[in-house]
């Protein structure tokens, strides 16, 4: 109770995993009130609109050639004015390309490996995090807790700077690690990969312990003390209680960092290299450089594509957490 | 038992070190005198002078004051948006639907930016040569995106605080005669209230922060500050940006703590309050 009470005030992200319960004025709503289908049209036909309208024109352009005129691509769908018929011309062309240029593939593959190795830096710091927060008093816990929504709420594009000035060759880090005599040159440490794991950690670190939070606070401590009065030594009834039971937390964090970060774009524009792009800026280029919209479409596609079933893994875990919470 | 209390403090303190220290340090160099921004000038430093360059800057002003203007309106209709869908899909129960739209409020919260950025941006275009609306780009569609995917968060900060109330005073209003609007009015909203400001201070601070979506959507002479933080720190670090930043954390970090005692002698009061009518019975 405690825990859904505080979910809307100070921490909208984990507010993710708490949700609705059963609805009983909803009877008394849908026999008695005409005015429901209106009130139930504004979010829905606003969504139709500037949510799935736009994915279904991405889709189209990316079936579509590259023109030059305005808008840069040519009609899918053309009104033959002798056979009097409408001609649909779908053009796998930039699917094709996108699956021989030897770039794509690897930029794809790049940004999951990014994804995929940031994710698990953050389970790693952000479990003990949440775990310590959880087994705090509940006095401390509210403050630990807005300590990891502030900075959430601070400009996001300020705190990836800010590690610029940390990781530079003159930055902070190199001129502490030789004042204290580790090494003698500064070290590269800006513009590599190792400087994008740690913007996407930094960002995205509040993203994994709230879910973490949410879940390890809910579990039954008598648990634990039974496992030890068993025998069991923490570390053990850690890895056969608490690891277990967490999971959902695990996979919900995890989907939670991993999936926004396959797309991120500011944070390899401000530290990556430039020799490896990630695909959110091939993405951006296609469109702002090249002027290819149709490219750039499919390359939306393919990556929702490749998205959509963490997607609906995310979906169907969050509904699971409720599921359990009633 | 002593040895697991020495562990949790050492994850934590490392873990806010983590968080806190490129923050801090981005303020202690706002006040450097040099340019550059990583070596202390202790013999002409602290300094305010890059605060003083700052608001001489027009570019910056203009774009802050135009970020301001859309993030207010972003928060305004995210909230009204945000918070009928919470209650939709919080009270209304099962409706043919109802997945759709639960479906279409989650997936905004984790879909990459370059792709909402991208299909609102090809939406316009494709509007634009249909209906001839809306004409150009610039506040009007940075504003609608924005609204879009601020929207999916108010909704879930709604529907979470709904769920923490159950419905029986909702009930017993109808059950008086009360019409459903008056109900809405007079009995759902004081009770979420908190969780419809925290919306909107969510979705305001989401819209002043965007940088990829605006980047999509905007028109030629409509920069918010986010882009132009962007495309000035691509070409490096530079000091009136940490002043910038400064003045942003102070705000913010002064604004949510005030929010989050002010909400927490709120809900407090609320408690006594029910505490009493209970004793009153």
């Amino acid at each position: 109770m405690a825990n859904s009470l505080t979910a809307g005030r100070l921490n909208p992200l984990y507010v993710l995993l708490l949700r609705y319960g059963p609805p009983r004025w909803s009877n008394y709503i849908r026999e008695h009130w005409l005015g429901q289908r209106l009130v139930i049209g504004i979010p829905f036909v606003w969504l139709l609109l500037f949510f799935v309208a736009p994915f279904l024109i991405v889709l189209k352009i990316s079936f579509s050639e590259v023109q030059l005129a305005m808008p840069p691509y040519a009609p899918l769908f053309e009104w033959a004015a002798e056979t009097k018929r409408l001609v649909a011309t779908f053009n796998l062309d930039n699917y094709l390309f996108l699956l021989t240029d030897d770039l794509y593939v690897r930029t794809f593959s790049y940004s999951v490996k990014v994804a995929a190795i940031s994710t698990l830096f953050c389970l790693l710091i952000g479990y003990p995090m949440a775990y310590a927060i959880a087994r705090s008093s509940p006095t401390m816990r509210s403050v630990w807790l807005m300590l990891i929504i502030l900075p959430f709420w601070t400009s996001f594009l300020l705190r990836v700077y800010a590690w610029v000035g940390l990781l530079k060759t003159d930055g902070l880090i190199n001129q502490a690690l030789m004042g204290v005599g580790l090494i003698n040159e500064p070290l590269t440490l800006l513009y590599t990969d190792f400087a994008v794991y740690i913007g996407i950690v930094y960002s995205y670190l509040p993203f994994m312990i709230l879910p973490l939070y949410a879940n390890l606070e809910k579990h039954d401590l008598t648990l634990l003390e039974a496992a030890a009065d068993l025998g069991a030594k923490p570390i053990k009834a850690f890895l056969t209680i608490t690891l277990p039971l967490s999971i959902p937390g695990i996979v919900a964090g995890s989907l939670l960092v991993f999936i926004p970060a396959v797309g991120e774009y500011v944070i390899p524009s401000l530290l990556g290299s430039s020799d490896q792009l990630m695909i959110g800026r091939v993405l951006s280029d296609e469109f702002f450089s090249n002027r290819d919209w149709p490219v750039a479409s499919s390359v939306a596609i393919a990556i929702l594509l490749l998205l959509v079933l963490p997607i609906v893994l995310f979906q169907r875990f969050q509904n699971r957490e409720l599921a359990g919470q009633k | 038992m002593t040895s697991r209390g020495w562990f949790r403090y050492s994850a934590l303190a490392a873990g806010f070190a983590f968080l806190y220290v490129p923050i801090l340090s981005m303020i202690f160099f706002s006040f450097n005198n040099s340019r550059l921004v990583t070596v202390w000038d202790s013999a002409n430093s602290p300094t305010l002078k890059w605060y003083g360059e700052l608001f001489q800057n027009d570019q910056i002003l203009r774009a802050a004051w135009l970020s301001i203007q859309i993030a207010a309106m972003t928060a305004t209709g995210a909230v009204i948006l945000g918070t009928v869908a919470g209650l939709v899909l919080a009270r209304f129960g099962p409706f043919r639907g109802r997945a759709v739209l639960s479906a279409m409020t989650t997936a905004p919260l984790v879909m990459p930016e370059v792709i909402t950025g991208l299909s609102l941006l090809l939406l316009f275009v494709a509007m634009e040569q249909l209906i001839g609306w809306p004409q150009g780009r610039g506040m009007l569609t940075i504003t609608i995106a924005h609204i879009t995917f601020a929207m999916a968060y108010v909704t879930v900060v709604v529907q979470s605080r709904l769920a923490g109330f159950d419905d029986s005073l909702e009930e017993a209003a109808l059950d008086l005669g009360a019409k459903p609007a008056k109900v809405f009015f007079r009995i759902t909203l004081p009770l979420i209230l908190p969780a419809v400001i925290s919306g909107w201070l969510l979705a305001f601070t989401l819209s002043w922060d965007d940088v990829v979506i605006s980047q999509f959507v905007a028109g030629p002479g409509s920069s918010t500050l986010p882009m132009v933080i962007f495309s000035k720190v691509r070409l490096g670090v530079s000091p009136d940006i940490n002043a910038l930043a400064t003045i942003m954390v102070l705000i913010v970090a002064t604004g949510v703590v005030l929010s989050a005692l002010y909400l927490k002698r709120q809900e407090a009061r609320r408690v006594r309050e029910e505490q009493l009518a209970r004793a009153g019975d």
